[in-house]
């Protein structure tokens, strides 16, 4: 049984099929890059999988429960965190208590706990670690919205993590920044890895893809074309096709 | 001894105080909108009034029964508010207003528009309690409420309520079930405003739907925005200034509502944060003036 077990996935909104049958698994310790063209499904197969909409069709399953009719804090809780293309910290609080709003997840589904302060020294203790990590120490007391747009992608990391999950969704974690933020970042994930969390990476960068991933799923207009290493998917004659168009 | 005018001034004004401070609850600290607060201080000042003169009961129960009553409602109509956002619920908010202020003017069972009257100060000791004792009463209500909502900021409640404020869909990825807290913050927010209410039908001694209606609802949030949306003090603040406003002068009295509105206005553009909010001008003047100090010595 893999961690995530995604089947004949397909996502329909108004007469727009966004997904069209994907199917793959992924399993912990693994960093799986999903690729495709703009409007291929990327990310509609995140929301879908944190639960942001429910699909149209097909199964996912999560550790062998499926996910189907659970709400986004519920998949939250079970362990899969995520991170947004657009970027989404909560502005207006900063670095430390964005990643304690993480923290609460085992607070929250009880009311009891939930009027508990949330200032505790050994809780405290753990965002600093996780600040560390995300290498964003020095600004632990700044307002997230005065961040620069490679930090509040660290800090995005930081908070999925504070879920201590098994599965993290990262969309477009490199995505409009500089080269030296970017090897930062990756740095960032190859260690997450290591602590054997799934992941599941969509990324354009295909430098970045190549070098991080063992293995890759290319979606095309909703549909699934290939799955495989990165040399097999540089060759493959589908994912060129999707890409650079077809020879007339 | 203090005049009666003044603690008559007083008692309204801590009434404010705990109604912006309720509103303070559902827009500050979960950051959502509401125009139509005006509403469960009616809910609870009808509840209270009625268990009172209808059936009896003695202002110590009539009063917290209020604030039940007005909290089990508030979650009822959280419930519809929770589909939309916004502006959305903005209006739906304001539309809440008009219909339970249209109950209270039209179904006889309220009083129509004379409202009810023979509401009477509550009883301790064998005797009425005085302006005075009941203004003491209305602090200590008011200590406690302020207890009660540094406690919930300081929990994860509070944090949980944050999150809602920024981003509700990051609240969601990060665990937070945004629709338990938002009806907890409705139901908080209600309730309180409810006990306000109760308050108030047992000082004016009566009430009428025109008490409760839209206009109210804009001079709480008025308060609100003034003192400082989502701030512990602020609203607090907001009351007691726009509260004794109107009293020190005359003129301001009878253009009350257009100076709130434009003083409503005039935050939103150059303050939006508030006297106490962030960002406001006040702490730096204030850090102006004593940097000023420091450097003539």
């Amino acid at each position: 049984m893999s961690l995530l077990e995604v089947t004949a996935l397909s996502k329909e909104f108004g007469g727009l099929r966004a997904l069209d049958g994907v199917s793959f698994t992924a399993g912990g310790g693994e960093i799986l890059g999903i690729i495709g063209p703009n409007g291929a499904g990327k990310t509609t197969l995140f929301n879908l999988i944190s639960g942001i909409y429910p699909p149209s069709a097909g199964e996912i399953g999560f550790q062998g429960e499926s996910l189907l009719r659970l709400r986004p804090h519920q998949i939250s809780r079970l362990g899969i965190g995520r991170t947004f293309q657009i970027v989404r910290p909560f502005q207006n609080l900063d670095v430390e208590t964005n990643v304690l709003v993480a923290f609460g997840h085992r607070f929250y589904p009880s009311l009891w706990m939930s009027a508990r302060p949330f200032r505790q020294p050994e809780i405290l203790k753990e965002v600093q670690t996780l600040i560390e990590r995300a290498g964003l120490l020095p600004y632990a007391k700044q307002t997230a919205k005065n961040l620069p747009l490679g930090f509040k992608k660290r800090l995005e990391i930081a908070r999925a993590l504070a879920l201590k999950p098994l599965l993290l969704l990262l969309d477009e974690p490199s995505a409009g920044l500089r080269f030296e933020e970017s090897a930062e970042l990756m740095e960032l994930i190859r260690q997450v890895r290591d602590q054997g969390i799934g992941v599941l990476l969509i990324e354009h960068n295909m430098h970045v893809v190549m070098d991080l991933c063992k293995r890759i799923v290319v979606l095309d207009h909703g549909s699934k074309i290939a799955e495989g290493s990165p040399e097999e998917i540089r060759s493959n004659p589908l994912v060129i096709q999707a890409y650079l168009g077809k020879e007339v | 001894m203090i005049s009666g005018y003044l603690i008559t001034i007083l008692i309204t004004i801590v009434i404010y105080a705990m109604l912006a401070h309720s509103l303070n609850i559902i827009t500050g600290h979960a950051g959502q909108i509401s125009l139509g607060h005006a509403a469960f201080f009616g809910i609870g000042a009808y509840t209270s009034a009625m268990l009172y003169t209808g059936a009896g009961f003695p202002f110590w129960i009539s009063v917290p029964l209020a604030a039940v009553v007005a909290g089990i409602v508030g979650a009822l109509l959280g419930i519809p508010c929770l589909r939309v956002r916004d502006d959305f619920l903005a209006i739906t908010t304001m539309g809440i207003n008009f219909v339970v202020e249209a109950i209270f003017l039209y179904i006889p069972f309220f009083g129509v528009a004379m409202g009810i009257n023979s509401i009477n100060l509550p009883k301790w000791f064998g005797r009425e309690v005085t302006k005075p004792e009941y203004l003491i009463l209305l602090l200590v209500v008011m200590v406690l409420l302020f207890l009660l909502d540094r406690w919930m900021g300081r929990s994860w409640i509070g944090l949980a309520w944050a999150s809602i404020r920024e981003d509700e869909q990051a609240a969601g990825a990060m665990g937070v079930d945004v629709v338990r807290f938002k009806v907890l913050a409705f139901i908080l927010g209600s309730a309180i405003a409810g006990l306000a209410g109760g308050f108030y039908a047992h000082f004016l001694t009566f009430i009428m739907p025109q008490n409760f209606g839209f206009g109210q609802s804009i001079v709480i949030l008025c308060m609100v925005v003034f003192g400082g949306i989502g701030t512990r003090w602020g609203p607090m603040v907001g009351a007691m200034i726009l509260g004794v406003l109107p009293e020190v002068s005359r003129p301001i009295m009878e253009y009350r509502i257009l100076i709130y509105g434009v003083l409503l206005l005039s935050m939103m553009r150059f303050q939006p944060g508030g006297l106490l909010g962030r960002e406001s001008i006040l702490p730096k003047v204030f850090r102006r003036y004593f940097y000023r100090l420091s450097s003539l010595e």
